[in-house]
C-alpha cells in the first residue's frame, strides 16, 4: 500500500493545484453559469430568485434579436474560415515554391496578427466607411481613386446579412491569414523531399504532386486550422465593438449580445446567452479533442 | 547570476503581495479610520474636456464650503458613462459605493433605486431649498413614488436643430426661422435635395437617430402624449405614433447614407462645411463650436420643428449611495451641487446651464442665455436616449431596434420593438 502511494502520489501532488484551480475557475464556473441561467435573476436586486427551468432558453430562441444574432454568427464564421484558409493556403503556397526575400514576406503576412483586434478594429472601422461617390472615404475612396469604382459598397451597413457579416470578416481574415500561412508553410516544411523526388521520378505532374501526395498530408493541420479560427470567430467579440459600436443590430453576434446584456444587469439572460455560446464551441471543440486523443492513443 | 535574479524577483514578488493584502485591510477597516472619514468619492465620467473643467469647478467650490472633507476624483473615462457604468456597477454589487456618484436624472435611475442602491433624498431638498430653486415641472419629473433620490447639477436640452445658413441658402430657405411642422421641415429637406443637396440632414449612429425619432414623435404626438409613451400613459401601438414613425422613415430617407458608421461630431462637421443642411443633437453642440472656433454667424438653432414651447430635456445628477461610508461628506457634496455657486462653477464651464431657475443668465454665453429663458418658460419633457425617460434596459432595446429599422425601414418591426421596451420592466 505504502509502496503504491509512492508511485502515484508525487504525480498526483503535482497536479493537484491544476486540477483544483481547473476545477473551481472553469469547471466550477461554468456550473454556476448554467445554474444562473436557470433562475429569473434579472436585475442586481437582492432579492430571492426562484430556479425557473430553461424559460430563459425558450424565451432566447423565441426572440428576433437572438436568432438574428446567431444567424449573424453563422455568416461570420463561414465567411472567416474560408476567406482564412484560402489566403493562409495561397501564401503558403507561393512562399513553399521559393521566393527571395522569403523572410520579409512571411514577416509582412505576419505582421497584422501582433496587433489587438480593438486598434485594428478602429483603423478597419474608418477604412469600412459606406459613403460612396464624391462622398467616398477609406477604400471606397481608393477604389474611387483608382478607378475600381465598381468595387464601392456600403460594407456592414449593406441591408444584407452576407454583405454585412463578409465585411466584419475581412479585417478578421487580414489579421490571421499570416497565421494559417505559418501553419501550412510549417507543414509543407515537414513533408520529406525523398517523397516529392518520389513522385516525380514516377512521372506525376505539379499539380498531381500537390493534389495526390502534398495536400493529404496537411489534413492535419487543416483541421487544427480549422478548429482554431473556429472557436476564434465564435468568441469574436473586440472587433465588431471596435467596428459597428456595441449596440448594433446588423452586426450582432451572442458574445456582443450578452455584453449588452450584462451591461443592464440581466445575469440569467446574458448567463443562457453564455451556455449557448459554449454548447455552440463545444460542439466544434469536443469531436477535434476526441479524434486527436484516439488517434495519439492508437500510435 | 541566474539564481541572484530569480531570487531578486521573489523578494520584489513578496512585496508587492504585501502591499495588495495591506492595501485590502486599509480598506476594510476604513470606516474606523479618522482620515478615511474625510475622503468624499466623487464617481462620473467626467475625465477630460469642458466635463473635467466644470468638474474642477465644482470641487473649488466644494473645498471652500466644506473644510472638513477631502475631494477624492474617481472618474472613468468612456463617452456617455459607458465605461463608467459598468465600473459602478461592479462597485455598487461589491458593496462599496463610492460616497457620490453621477447618474442621468430620472428613470435612468430607476434602476439603483430598485436595486435598493441609493437614498431618498427628498429631506435634504427642504433643508437646501431646493424645493424652490428648482422648476416645478423638473421636480415632478424627479419624483418617484413620492421620494427623490439625486440632486441634478446641469440640464442638458435635446430637442435642438443646428442649421447652416450657408447651406440652407442654396434652396432660399431662412435659416434663422424654424419650420413650424415636421412636414414644413420634409418640404424645406425637398427644396434643399433639388437644390444639389445630397444629404440634408446630417445624423449619426445609435442614440443620435434616436434622438431624431423622439423629436418627430413630440412633434406629432404633443408633449403630454410623448411624455406618456415611457410611463405607459400613452398607447406605444396607437395609429398615431404609426403615423409619426412614418414621418421618421421620411426625414430619416433625408440623412447621410454613412450614419450608421459616423458619431455626432463626425455629423455636426457635415454641417460645418456646408455638406449638409441640418443636424438634430443636444446642446452640448453649442459648447463644441466655442471650442472648435466655428464664428456664431455659421450656424443658427432652433427648437426642432413642430416642439416649439416644450423643452426636452436631460440633467445629470448625484445621488446618495446606500451604504456609502462617509454620509455627512456626501450631502456636503450634494448641498454645494445644489447650490446656486456650484451650480454657476459647474455649468458655465462644461456649457450646460444650471437646473437652479434663480441663475443670472449675464453669466453664461449666448446660447445657454437663450436655454435658461426656455428652461423657464418652456413645458419640460424628458429624453428617453439620455435616460431621464428610459431604462438602461429599455435603451438597449431601443438603439437595438434603431440599428435594424435603419436597414430595412419597417415601422411595424420598430413599432413592435418600441411597444416592447415601453413595457416598465
Amino acid at each position: 500500500m505504502h509502496g503504491r502511494i509512492r508511485t502515484w502520489g508525487p504525480g498526483a501532488l503535482v497536479l493537484l493545484p491544476t486540477v483544483l484551480l481547473l476545477g473551481y475557475f472553469v469547471y466550477g464556473l461554468i456550473a454556476w453559469t448554467f445554474n444562473t441561467s436557470l433562475t429569473d435573476k434579472h436585475s442586481a436586486r437582492p432579492v430571492p430568485t426562484n430556479h425557473v427551468g430553461f424559460e430563459n432558453y425558450v424565451n432566447l430562441f423565441g426572440e428576433d434579436r437572438f436568432l438574428n444574432s446567431l444567424k449573424n454568427l453563422g455568416v461570420l464564421t463561414v465567411a472567416f474560415i474560408v476567406g482564412t484558409l484560402l489566403f493562409g493556403l495561397l501564401w503558403a503556397l507561393l512562399l513553399e515554391k521559393g521566393v527571395t526575400g522569403e523572410g520579409v514576406f512571411r514577416s509582412v503576412f505576419l505582421f497584422p496578427m501582433a496587433i489587438s483586434m480593438i486598434a485594428s478594429g478602429v483603423v478597419w472601422g474608418w477604412l469600412l466607411n459606406p459613403s460612396q461617390g464624391d462622398d467616398a472615404r477609406g477604400l471606397n475612396r481608393l477604389f474611387d481613386i483608382i478607378g475600381l469604382n465598381f468595387l464601392e459598397n456600403p460594407w456592414w451597413t449593406a441591408g444584407n446579412r452576407w454583405t454585412t457579416m463578409a465585411s466584419i470578416a475581412l479585417p478578421a481574415v487580414w489579421q490571421l491569414s499570416g497565421y494559417i500561412m505559418a501553419l501550412f508553410l510549417a507543414g509543407f516544411r515537414g513533408i520529406p523531399d525523398e517523397l516529392r523526388e518520389a513522385a516525380r521520378v514516377d512521372g506525376a505532374s505539379e499539380f498531381k504532386l500537390y493534389r495526390y501526395v502534398l495536400f493529404p498530408q496537411l489534413s492535419p493541420i487543416a483541421l487544427s486550422a480549422l478548429i482554431i479560427l473556429g472557436h476564434m470567430s465564435l468568441k469574436l467579440f473586440d472587433l465588431i465593438y471596435a467596428i459597428t459600436g456595441p449596440n448594433q443590430f446588423r452586426t450582432e453576434v451572442p458574445s456582443v449580445y450578452m455584453w449588452n446584456t450584462l451591461l443592464r444587469s440581466d445575469m440569467a439572460k446574458s448567463a443562457a446567452i453564455a451556455i449557448v455560446l459554449l454548447a455552440v464551441v463545444a460542439v466544434l471543440v469536443i469531436p477535434y479533442v476526441a479524434y486527436t486523443v484516439r488517434q495519439e492513443s492508437e500510435e | 547570476m541566474r539564481g541572484g535574479w530569480s531570487k531578486t524577483f521573489a523578494v520584489v514578488g513578496a512585496v508587492g503581495l504585501l502591499a495588495v493584502s495591506a492595501c485590502g485591510n486599509s480598506d476594510d477597516s476604513g470606516g474606523g479610520d479618522a482620515a478615511a472619514n474625510k475622503d468624499v468619492t466623487v464617481f462620473t465620467w467626467w475625465a477630460d474636456g469642458g466635463e473635467k473643467a466644470g468638474l474642477d469647478g465644482l470641487v473649488s467650490e466644494f473645498t471652500k464650503e466644506c473644510k472638513d472633507y477631502k475631494f477624492v476624483n474617481s472618474a472613468v473615462a468612456g463617452g456617455a458613462g459607458s465605461n463608467a457604468k459598468q465600473v459602478l456597477a461592479n462597485d455598487l454589487q461589491a458593496k462599496k459605493p463610492p460616497s457620490t456618484f453621477q447618474a442621468h436624472a430620472g428613470a435612468e435611475l430607476g434602476d439603483y433605486i430598485k436595486n435598493a442602491q441609493v437614498d431618498d433624498v427628498s429631506d435634504l431638498y427642504k433643508e437646501f431649498g431646493l424645493d424652490k430653486a428648482f422648476p416645478q415641472s423638473l421636480l415632478d419629473n424627479l419624483t418617484v413614488d413620492g421620494k427623490i433620490y439625486s440632486v441634478p447639477v446641469n440640464v442638458h436640452r435635446a430637442n435642438v436643430v443646428w442649421a447652416s445658413p450657408a447651406v440652407l441658402k442654396k434652396a432660399n430657405i431662412d435659416a434663422t426661422k424654424a419650420p413650424a411642422s415636421v412636414d414644413a421641415w420634409i418640404a424645406d429637406m425637398e427644396k434643399l435635395k433639388a437644390a444639389g443637396v445630397k444629404a440634408p440632414l446630417a445624423t449619426s449612429k445609435g442614440f443620435a437617430e434616436e434622438m431624431v425619432m423622439e423629436v418627430v414623435l413630440l412633434a406629432e404626438l404633443g408633449p403630454d402624449k410623448f411624455a406618456g409613451l415611457w410611463n405607459g400613459k400613452t398607447d406605444m401601438a396607437g395609429a398615431d405614433v404609426t403615423a409619426a414613425l412614418e414621418k421618421f422613415k421620411k426625414v430619416l430617407s433625408y440623412s447621410n447614407a454613412d450614419r450608421e458608421a459616423i458619431d455626432w461630431p463626425d455629423a455636426l462637421q457635415y454641417v460645418n462645411k456646408g455638406q449638409s443642411g441640418y443636424t438634430l443633437m443636444g446642446d452640448w453642440v453649442a459648447a463644441q463650436q466655442l471650442s472648435d472656433k466655428i464664428p456664431e454667424t455659421a450656424y443658427t438653432y432652433w427648437p426642432a420643428p413642430g416642439t416649439a414651447g416644450t423643452f426636452q430635456f436631460l440633467a445629470d445628477s448625484f445621488t446618495l449611495p446606500t451604504g456609502a461610508q462617509n454620509p455627512e461628506g456626501s450631502k456636503c457634496w450634494l448641498k454645494v451641487s445644489g447650490s446656486a455657486e456650484g451650480q454657476k462653477a459647474f455649468n458655465t464651464k462644461k456649457g450646460s446651464i444650471p437646473a437652479r431657475s434663480d441663475a443670472v443668465a449675464t453669466d453664461y454665453p449666448k446660447y445657454q442665455q437663450a436655454a435658461m429663458a426656455d428652461w423657464k418658460a418652456n413645458k419640460i419633457v424628458p429624453s428617453c436616449a439620455h435616460g431621464a425617460a428610459c431604462t438602461l434596459g429599455q435603451n438597449d432595446s431601443i438603439l437595438s431596434a434603431m440599428g435594424q429599422f435603419s436597414s430595412g425601414l419597417d415601422v411595424g418591426v420598430l413599432q413592435k420593438a418600441l411597444v416592447a421596451a415601453a413595457k416598465p420592466s
